[in-house]
């Protein structure tokens, strides 16, 4: 270990898939009890990941590098910053969990959904922890395969065209973005002479205004598509409606967010000028909060109440980007927050789905009424999420959207006003949700006998829920572990700045507390 | 000039693969209506031999690179590199034969294996030759052993329509070259690469211009047919459709092989000093082919003729690369052919498997529920299509990025997007065939599929192993080509 934890991290669920293969198919329940040893065990080896991380340090740790490919300059090199930090975390946290959740649901080729499942758990690992730009775009489009099989396979009744859409759309989003990642690696070879795609490296590329722009829109297309940022959103519905529960728990909470990490990690630092640019922030900025406020007014329409979860998320990655492209240190920390927080909060609402879709097999609201009095910690525990959700102060959400609003306010007023309308809409279709589901008197007959959550479930909303507690009571390690890398990219981007903004980020912290 | 008309050993070393060939399978038509019915599988493991001789001669001969018989022939990295490339399709397609023609016709023929042999002659002289009149002769023995394989289960009407439109259509466009190089030597006085290059330096150009464009165009034309570039392309799917699936193979992949061997190097020698005026109409080819190749295949509904199409868009995916007309050009062309002819290989392998006898089950439906019935099957030909597609760590992902870095390289910023976006439209084409394969069930009446002879399993074995290979560590190849890719000039 030690030198070598990241790729013990990454490696261990291949390994997990490795052995699995050697189990027969017919063993249902040695091949789950293993698939879960290894998402376990995956969660374990990154525990020292954050306990050794030392977050007093700039640039990056637990870095390993090896020559990949010479000729090209491509490297395995990977290594972990603040930000990557958490993201692993929560990799590894959310497919331990999302592995566990699928116990009784996946009945059906078991062992090749659970190696799928696994091997998804290494893709994106790997996105979170390259350095090299050429190993993240490999691990970014190897993360299609097995999403694309959870939907086509495991999925609902449109999986098919679901499944192809999600596929074709983040390959074209992927190929493009590859444009942009040979023009930028190109420039370097003219400016250098040095052949590399490591991103530290690439930073130092001067580019033409113009040039700089076009790559930028070439990254943007494949993170946006990603995120799903308006209007590259409409595949997103579809894939997470018609996934199973635990691929839309790690579409929601992991898959989405190599997007707006893409956008962190390396549009920002690499494209320091084109980020900057007015036009560019203005358009990104606009298309988040049509984002945020589109996704909260369909959700409010929607009658299927998966749909109506999946079309939350466009609203609320419209404040994780808000919050990047308000170019401060209060909206990327609050956006990697965000992030993190919608992978708790979506994440359970997408259990929730699951839950009672494995008890009654539909989606519709209108199936629904009057829960409360037939599974009472059921309805507590979605209480639990809608109000993490929708940002009630001492759970996760508040932080996150808290702090991004801040930060909106500070860029532009009206950004910030228009962002706060997000949150009230927000607020109107998870309470709506809710009482149309869980209140009132039961009136569908199917619903009476309906069994409360068994013990299986409770392990999996319990640490959930103990996590958004623990962000919303205590932010302070989050915003600290963050604070170094969100500076230096603030400062690349911006320039260096006088210290209001550590002023405020102090301030912030205070209030957070 | 010559001062001796017999050959120094040096000379013989560099053609002894070709002479090996030649003559072995010239053995092998003799033997052959000797051998017993009951034996004639032998005639595949013979042809395997002379393969695997000629592989490890053509090494032997790059340890001293060079021209022979007053410079018609030349072994260089590019050669070699080409020469091992067309050896290991044909004795890829030699494995997956084997059986095949038990199950089609109830015996098996060993003369099949002797035109393998003899067409790799042909290729393996395109590739080497540095001679217009050398370089003609390899593409007719090629030629003409691979129309007879095309229409090689003669009772079959389908194969009939195949070989016959392969060697009408065929005979059409080599003609037209025959013709350019005609021009090209009444203009320059010479056949041979370097003189004709020199002459071009020379002030040929300024003399007779015109003339040249026009011998270069006709030669362009035959060359386009054989890489099947639109718009030359309309024989393709009806051969590949027609033609048993192995001759399918083996045509798309290692004739195309070597016809863009022989392109490149008569580009890249030859008519390099011409190459600004060649790169309008190559852009325009290579756009047009990779547009026509994936927007006819989204239609298709029959996998043979999806992959005939497929592989005429990798076609246009290639020549972006010879647009590039650089060096990295050259060796994006050459690593992308050697993961084209992997992939290539194995799917239609798989899809020889598959068919069954007579080829019944060539519809993309007849997949439906592959995984099932054959696992194993079911996930190389996963490989394979992710290949195709171009997804990382399969041979195909590093194959199209060094292309189109190449094209970008040369500021073919425009080709490079078009074609980004072709790659991603085509995937949608490969997709369906994974959509039947794992999220269909099996169709009513789809039995088992036949079990596999050793042959068409090493046969798809190593082009899986090969694909994986290039897509996990494509340095070793990498290296070589950009080597090799310097030697052209």
């Amino acid at each position: 270990m030690g030198d070598n934890l990241l790729s013990l991290i990454l490696c261990t669920p291949l390994i997990g898939v490795l052995v699995l293969l050697f189990i027969p198919g017919t063993m249902k329940n040695a091949i789950r009890w293993w698939a879960n040893i290894s998402a376990v065990a995956g969660f374990l080896v990154s525990l020292p990941l954050i306990m050794n991380f030392d977050k007093s340090l700039d640039g990056y740790q637990f870095v390993e590098r090896i020559n990949w490919i010479p000729a090209l300059g491509v490297q395995y090199l990977i290594g972990v910053d603040g930000i990557s930090v958490l993201m692993v975390m929560l990799t590894t946290f959310m497919g331990m969990l999302a592995i566990f959740s699928s116990w009784d649901s996946i009945n059906d080729k078991v062992k090749e959904y659970y190696a799928m499942f696994l091997l998804q758990q290494v893709g994106m690992i790997g996105v979170f922890i390259s350095l090299d730009f050429m190993l993240f775009y490999v691990f970014w489009e190897l993360v299609l395969v097995p999403m694309y099989f959870i939907i086509g396979v495991w999925g609902g009744p449109r999986k098919l065209y679901a499944a192809i859409k999600f596929f074709l759309y983040t390959l074209a989003g992927g190929v493009l973005m590859l444009l942009g990642i040979i023009t930028l690696y190109l420039q370097h070879i003219a400016q250098t002479g040095v052949a590399t795609f490591e991103i530290t490296q690439l930073m130092n590329t001067q580019m033409p205004m113009w040039m700089e722009q076009l790559v930028f829109w070439s990254f943007f297309l494949g993170f946006a598509i990603k995120v799903p940022m308006f209007p590259f959103h409409t595949w997103l519905p579809d894939a997470h409606t018609e996934a199973p529960t635990a691929g839309s728990v790690i579409l929601a909470a992991v898959l989405l967010k190599m997007g707006t990490y893409g956008f962190i990690r390396f549009s920002l630092p690499l494209l320091p000028n084109a980020s900057a640019d007015r036009t560019i922030v203005n358009v990104l900025v606009v298309l988040s909060l049509i984002g945020i406020i589109y996704g909260a007014l369909v959700s409010l329409m929607q009658q299927d109440w998966k749909k109506l979860v999946a079309y939350s998320s466009v609203s609320h990655l419209g404040f994780c980007t808000l919050g990047i492209f308000a170019l401060n240190e209060q909206g990327i920390a609050g956006s990697v927050i965000q992030q993190i927080n919608h992978g708790i909060s979506t994440g359970m609402l997408f259990l929730i789905v699951g839950v009672i879709y494995e008890r009654r097999h539909t989606r519709e609201i209108k199936e629904y009424g009057g829960l409360a009095h037939v599974m009472p910690n059921y309805a507590v525990v979605f209480a639990f999420a809608m109000l993490s959700s929708a940002g009630l102060p001492l759970l996760n959400g508040f932080i996150g959207e808290f702090t991004i609003l801040q930060a909106a306010f500070q860029a532009n007023m009206a950004w910030g006003a228009f962002a706060v309308t997000g949150v009230i809409f927000g607020a109107a279709y998870l309470l709506w949700l809710y009482q149309r589901t869980m209140l009132g008197e039961v009136t569908n007959e199917k619903n009476k006998g309906l069994k409360d959550l068994n013990w299986k479930e409770w392990v999996v909303f319990v640490p959930l829920m103990a996590w958004a507690i623990a962000i919303g009571v205590y932010p302070k390690p989050y915003f600290d572990i963050l604070e170094k890398p969100v500076a230096a990219i603030v400062e690349r981007v911006n320039g260096p700045k006088a210290p209001v903004n550590a002023a405020v980020i102090e301030l912030k912290k205070t209030e957070a507390r | 000039m010559p001062t001796s008309f017999i050959p120094t050993a040096a000379d013989l070393l560099r053609l002894s693969p070709d002479i090996v060939l030649t003559a072995g399978g010239a053995l092998m038509m003799v033997i052959e209506p000797l051998t017993g019915a009951a034996r004639k599988a032998r005639m595949a493991a013979i042809a395997v031999l002379l393969i695997a001789a000629a592989m490890a001669l053509s090494v032997m001969a790059y340890s001293d690179p060079g021209t022979s018989f007053s410079g018609m022939l030349v072994v260089d990295g590019f050669s070699t590199f080409f020469r091992i490339l067309v050896y290991g399709c044909g004795l890829l397609t030699v494995l997956m034969s084997v059986d095949y023609f038990k199950r089609e016709r109830g015996s098996e023929s060993g003369e099949y294996y002797a035109l393998i042999v003899f067409s790799l002659v042909g290729q393996s002289l395109m590739a080497s030759a540095n001679e217009l009149v050398l370089l003609f002769i390899g593409l007719e023995i090629s030629s003409i052993a691979g129309y007879i394989m095309a229409g090689y289960l003669r009772d079959d009407k389908r194969n009939n329509e195949s070989a016959l439109k392969y060697f009408l259509l065929g005979s059409f466009a080599t003609a037209f070259m025959l013709y350019g190089v005609a021009w090209i030597y009444g203009l320059t006085g010479s056949t041979n690469l370097d003189t004709v290059r020199r002459a071009i330096l020379g002030g040929a150009m300024e003399q007779s211009g015109q003339m040249l464009m026009i011998a270069t165009a006709l030669m362009f034309v035959g060359f386009a047919f054989k890489i099947s570039a639109a718009p030359f392309h309309v024989w393709a799917p009806d051969v590949y459709q027609g033609a048993p699936a192995p001759v399918a193979a083996f045509l798309s992949a290692g004739a195309k092989a070597a016809a863009f061997a022989m392109l490149v190097r008569v580009a890249a020698s030859a008519f390099f000093p011409l190459s600004a005026k060649w790169e309008m109409l190559l852009w325009a080819t290579a756009l047009a082919t990779m547009i026509v190749g994936n927007f006819a295949a989204l239609r298709q509904s029959n996998i043979k003729r999806m992959l005939a199409y497929s592989s005429v868009a990798h076609a246009g995916y290639i020549l972006v690369a010879v647009t590039a007309h650089s060096e990295v050009g050259i060796a994006a062309v050459m690593f992308y052919l050697a993961s084209y002819v992997l992939m290539t290989i194995g799917v239609f392998a798989v899809v020889t498997l598959v068919a069954s006898k007579g080829e019944r089950f060539v519809e993309i439906d007849d997949f439906s529920g592959l995984v099932q019935r054959q696992p194993m099957l079911a996930i190389a030909l996963t490989i394979f299509l992710f290949s195709l597609i171009g997804i990382p760590l399969t041979g195909g992902f590093f194959a199209k990025f060094y292309v189109f870095k190449a094209a970008l390289d040369s500021n073919l910023t425009w080709l490079t997007i078009l074609g980004l976006l072709n790659s991603a439209a085509a995937a949608f084409y490969y997709l369906r065939v994974l959509v039947v394969m794992y999220m269909k069930p099996a169709a009513e009446g789809a039995g088992p599929v036949d079990p596999a002879g050793i042959g068409i399993k090493a046969a798809i074995v190593a082009s899986a192993v090969g694909t994986l290979y290039l897509g996990v560590y494509p340095s070793a190849v990498l290296d070589f080509a950009g080597k090799a890719a310097q030697l052209v000039k």
